[in-house]
């Protein structure tokens, strides 16, 4: 067998490729190889959802996808999420909402929620909070990031 | 985490070799249960096969009175497909309710059914209705499949290719959550066929899946919930931090008749 092993992949729309070896998580690779440290790695057991990117568009934990798997998708990190109209929506959103503390979850929430703006329409604060249950967050008490998400599809909507 | 060489074969075929041709192969589907035991060091394969670039393994389709699901087709597919939300409601309904958002992103129907999780919400539905296990070799009906605690009738280099489902007149699914890690503390899979033949199946409670007879047979004597008897018998109850047996036993009867009364409440209104 070798060693390593070749992926391609495009991460906030710029061709990436490494060889990588073949238990490498994700996470490991996004931070340590490309050096996108804005993903952060909070629990390390698929729980926190502190390492959220989208892949192909699909809000997944880095942490818990190896990434020779990662080949021939498109990945955004927080680094590039204000690229789109729903990532900017949803960054000002958290902003203006004050949607974080100390803003270790906050990475993930933002792609978590871009996602789920992008997918779905016209959901209410409770929907909001149980579609958030795979992100965790110790300071806010989530009651801003639920105004944030709130704020962020009505920009949507609207827009 | 022990090293390992990734093989991505692209058919069943290659999987199959891929797998036999080393001591320690485990096949890979979407890696929601299986990269965490691999970071606990509980599974340390030293060769992993990922499934995911085999075309044909994650499609939903209806033929005749069946549907057919995928074993590669991830938790979201389910809940979002228009074909299980119509005839299989049951199903979409448990799968929109696994893990969160990110894990149905990943998580799959095969590769659940195949761990046999005793605390899985998908056993339940496969037993629930009845459904045919189709595997690389053969077929096994869903009674034959789940053996105990993570055991099931796969063997060595078996792997799930997809379900068969006879479309049910309705089905329902009912979980109460163990509120930390999101699986069932109990779930319970309900539907009747429409020569109403009544199935109760109940996770999370025992060291595997189980059918509550008592239950079902009074279901199929034309009775409900309310007739259901404080006894059955099933596996021994599993107690832990999270529940003793007696209150699991307790929210075997709770849950399945919550099931029992929201499947007869939706069929009624459909009529």
């Amino acid at each position: 067998m070798s060693e390593k092993i070749c992926v391609s992949m495009r991460v906030n729309g710029e061709p990436i490729c490494r060889d990588v070896s073949h238990e490498m998580l994700l996470a490991e690779f996004i931070r340590n190889e490309l050096r996108l440290t804005g993903l952060h790695v909070g629990c390390d057991t698929s729980q926190c959802g502190a390492c959220t990117i989208l892949m192909d568009g699909d809000a997944v934990k880095s942490c818990t996808i190896f990434a020779p798997l990662a080949d021939g998708t498109s990945i955004t990190t927080i680094e590039g999420v204000a690229e789109t109209p729903a990532g900017r929506a949803v960054v000002t959103a958290f902003h203006e909402c004050h949607g974080l503390q100390c803003g270790f979850c906050t990475p993930g929430f933002v792609l978590s929620v871009v996602e789920l703006v992008t997918k779905t329409s016209s959901i209410d604060e409770t929907e909001a909070r149980q579609a958030v249950e795979g992100n965790i967050c110790r300071c806010t008490g989530y009651h801003n990031i639920v105004r944030a998400i709130m704020q962020a599809q009505s920009e949507l909507a609207g827009a | 985490m022990q090293p390992f060489e990734l093989v991505r074969p692209k058919s069943l075929t290659e999987a199959h070799t891929a797998f036999l041709a080393d001591e320690e192969s485990q096949y890979l589907a979407g890696g929601m249960s299986l990269i965490p035991t691999m970071k606990l060091g509980l599974v340390a394969p030293s060769r992993v096969i990922d499934l995911s670039l085999i075309p044909g393994l994650s499609a939903i389709s209806r033929t005749g009175d069946a549907i057919e699901i995928g074993a590669m087709a991830r938790h979201c597919d389910v809940a979002r497909s228009p074909i299980v939300s119509q005839y299989l409601s049951g199903v979409g309904l448990l799968a929109g309710g696994i893990g969160d958002r990110q894990v149905r992103n990943r998580g799959t129907i095969g590769g659940s059914v195949a761990n046999n999780d005793p605390a899985a919400c998908y056993p339940s539905a496969i037993l629930g209705l009845n459904a045919t296990i189709k595997t690389n070799l053969r077929q096994i009906p869903a009674s034959e499949f789940f053996l105990g605690l993570f055991e099931t009738a796969l063997q060595h280099g078996e792997m799930l290719t997809g379900f068969r489902f006879d479309i049910p007149k309705g089905s329902h699914y009912e979980k109460f959550h163990q509120k930390a890690s999101r699986f069932a503390l109990v779930g319970v899979f309900v539907s009747v066929t429409n020569d109403l033949t009544w199935r109760v199946a109940v996770t999370g409670a025992s060291s595997q899946v189980f059918r509550v007879g008592e239950y079902e047979r009074v279901l199929d004597a034309g009775g409900g919930p309310r007739d259901f008897p404080g006894e059955f018998t099933s596996p021994a109850m599993s107690s832990d931090i999270h529940g003793s047996a007696d209150y699991r036993k307790h929210l075997v009867s709770v849950i399945s008749s919550r099931a029992v009364g929201q499947l007869m409440q939706s069929m009624a209104q459909q009529h």
